[in-house]
């Protein structure tokens, strides 16, 4: 009641009416505003982006640098990287999530620290994941600038991503479920098997479309992980030059590398937006699955 | 009897890939340490400050025009982009009709999508040329400012799309029924309420400026200097990591390590006040 005191104090009521107009239009225009910086953002990527796309463009490999020729060889980079990645914080995160939700009390130490720590690890920023995968990775395993060190890195990195949707998947599965399962006899191991995972798959598949998202975005970590030579990787031992990695070199050290860069960068984000589109699908399925089940 | 035993192995193996995610952090805080010890022991954290100059190949080692780079990009930036962000959760939930909210809503969503690397080339190539022609040279602590803002205004903005669902509704019908208008019951009556979760908004933003990398070290300008106007080029203690990783040998490398050592301390501690506060949140 004080602050409305206040209120009447600092815009007496003549004002009030001007005032609402005033924040109307100001709030609008924010919104214009917003909504016209990335409509901006993305109608220059599309507008100089477009034309240089082509099958070519995908099929060939970069010449002078990059400023010519196409990206051959850093879409397959990029596609090892992001196995790589996926292949280590797949088993390791849905592990993970199922032993905090369905085999630790709620309130174990155990469970806690890992909680814990992994929220850590989710503010860490990319650049010290670069560090650090080049300080453990690249030196330490002896790794050197590798694919595998680059995916390595980016594991550790969406790790925390993976296991926040997996958790939410596995909990939104109600109890009644796990209690059916007892009831006729299913150890806790059979019924996660026939049970809890499949019904928890939409919350699994989110998970791993956010991190994969969050793999193919990421440049500051792979630098000084997976390198940036730009020639086909023949093993995951060699360096490999990853598209995020690949735009950023073009912009900042190959003049004349726009028309390339820009292309890529289109093709980046459509495939971000490809991914980002099939999380709401899912989360769609997800919805409406779980209301059934109620 | 059989079935028991595979249960005990299966957690068993589950309890090792728990325990090696939980381990992440500390590796990483066991190699940054064991990288910057040297430097830590022989040169020391002072130096940093005293030293004349950044010359890490002639042993100087002056940190702090990065940490004013660093800190002039977040201040700007959380500054500009609170605002924006906040009135644009403000404009979905009370402001726009459901169907331009919910599109707004997905439009932002794209936006905190978007890589950092896409936004540093599209700031290179539109905003810089465009600062450039303002006031030359371009690259600059602007540009870096503008560029961040874009960039953690999706953070702020969902958070407090958030926050703001959670205002009861009654607190609304209150409004309502003593005549407020819509400015007025979000400036007395939700802003307060929703106060919490707005300064956990802040304090994520402010983490995601402090260690972005790409961005800023794509418009910047990257000189080491303290800057003396927007328009001068800045260098950031991320940007200089990512510039000088690449040839750093010795005590040059673990002056870097050091750096990221401050990095992941800053942010840790951000995240760690957040949680804080919205622990507080759950439990009042």
């Amino acid at each position: 009641m004080t602050k409305l005191a206040v209120l009447n104090k600092v815009f007496p009521m003549r004002w009030r009416g001007s005032m609402e107009t005033f924040m109307t239009l100001l709030i609008w225009s924010v919104a214009c505003f917003v909504v016209g910086v990335l409509l901006w953002l993305l109608s220059d990527l599309i507008w100089h982006g477009m034309g240089q796309i082509s099958w070519t463009f995908l099929t060939t490999a970069p010449q002078k640098a990059g400023r010519a020729g196409g990206i051959a060889p850093i879409l397959v980079s990029t596609a090892l990287i992001v196995g790589v990645c996926l292949a280590t914080a797949i088993p390791l995160g849905v592990g993970t999530a199922i032993l905090l939700v369905e085999f630790s009390p709620q309130h174990s130490l155990f469970g806690r620290l890992v909680r814990l720590s992994l929220e850590v690890l989710a503010g860490v920023p990319s650049i010290v994941f670069g560090l650090f995968g080049n300080a453990f990775f690249s030196k330490t395993l002896g790794l050197g600038f590798s694919i595998l060190a680059g995916g390595l890195t980016l594991a550790c990195m969406v790790l925390p991503i993976l296991i926040r949707a997996t958790q939410e998947g596995l909990r939104a599965v109600p109890n009644d479920y796990r209690r059916s399962a007892a009831a006729l006899g299913l150890s806790r191991t059979a019924t996660l098997w026939v049970l809890l995972l499949p019904a928890a798959m939409p919350g699994l598949s989110v998970g791993i479309l956010l991190g994969l998202g969050r793999a193919i975005a990421e440049t500051a970590a792979l630098i000084f992980t997976s390198g940036s030579v730009d020639r086909m990787p023949e093993s995951l031992l060699d360096s490999g030059r990853a598209l995020s990695v690949h735009i950023f070199d073009l912009a900042m050290n190959i003049s004349g590398g726009e028309a390339n860069a820009y292309a890529s960068a289109l093709l980046l984000i459509l495939s971000l937006m490809v991914i980002n589109a099939i999380i709401s699908g899912l989360a769609h399925w997800f919805r409406d699955s779980r209301i059934q089940v109620i | 009897m059989f079935q028991w035993r595979s249960e005990v192995v299966f957690v068993g193996v589950l309890r090792g890939l728990a325990l090696l995610s939980g381990l992440i952090v500390l590796l990483i805080l066991f190699f940054l340490l064991q990288e910057s010890l040297s430097f830590l022991q022989t040169i020391g954290f002072l130096r940093f400050f005293k030293d004349p100059a950044w010359h890490p190949v002639s042993r100087e080692y002056n940190l702090l025009p990065m940490l004013w780079g660093s800190l002039l990009v977040t201040a700007g930036s959380v500054l500009l982009a609170t605002p924006l962000g906040i009135l644009s959760a403000v404009f979905c939930q009370y402001y726009a009709p459901a169907a331009i909210a919910q599109g707004y809503r997905r439009l932002i969503e794209l936006l905190a999508g978007i890589p950092s690397v896409v936004y540093g080339f599209w700031g290179l190539v539109v905003l810089v040329p465009l600062i450039g022609r303002l006031h030359p040279p371009g690259p600059s602590l602007l540009a870096g400012i503008l560029i961040l803002s874009i960039m953690i205004l999706p953070t702020i903005a969902l958070v407090a799309d958030a926050s703001f669902t959670a205002v009861p509704p009654e607190y609304l019908r209150g409004a309502a029924a003593l005549g407020l208008g819509r400015w007025a019951t979000v400036s007395g009556v939700v802003l307060p309420a929703a106060k919490a979760g707005l300064m956990t908004g802040v304090i994520l933003e402010t983490g995601r400026a402090i260690g972005e990398t790409m961005a800023v070290l794509m418009v910047c300008g990257n000189v080491v200097q303290v800057p003396e106007s927007l328009f001068a080029p800045v260098r950031t203690l991320t940007a200089n990591i990512a510039l000088e990783m690449a040839y750093a040998v010795g005590n040059h490398r673990a002056a870097l390590f050091v750096s990221g050592l401050v990095l992941m301390g800053l942010v840790v501690g951000l995240v760690a006040i957040a949680e804080v506060i919205h622990q507080e949140q759950i439990y009042d």
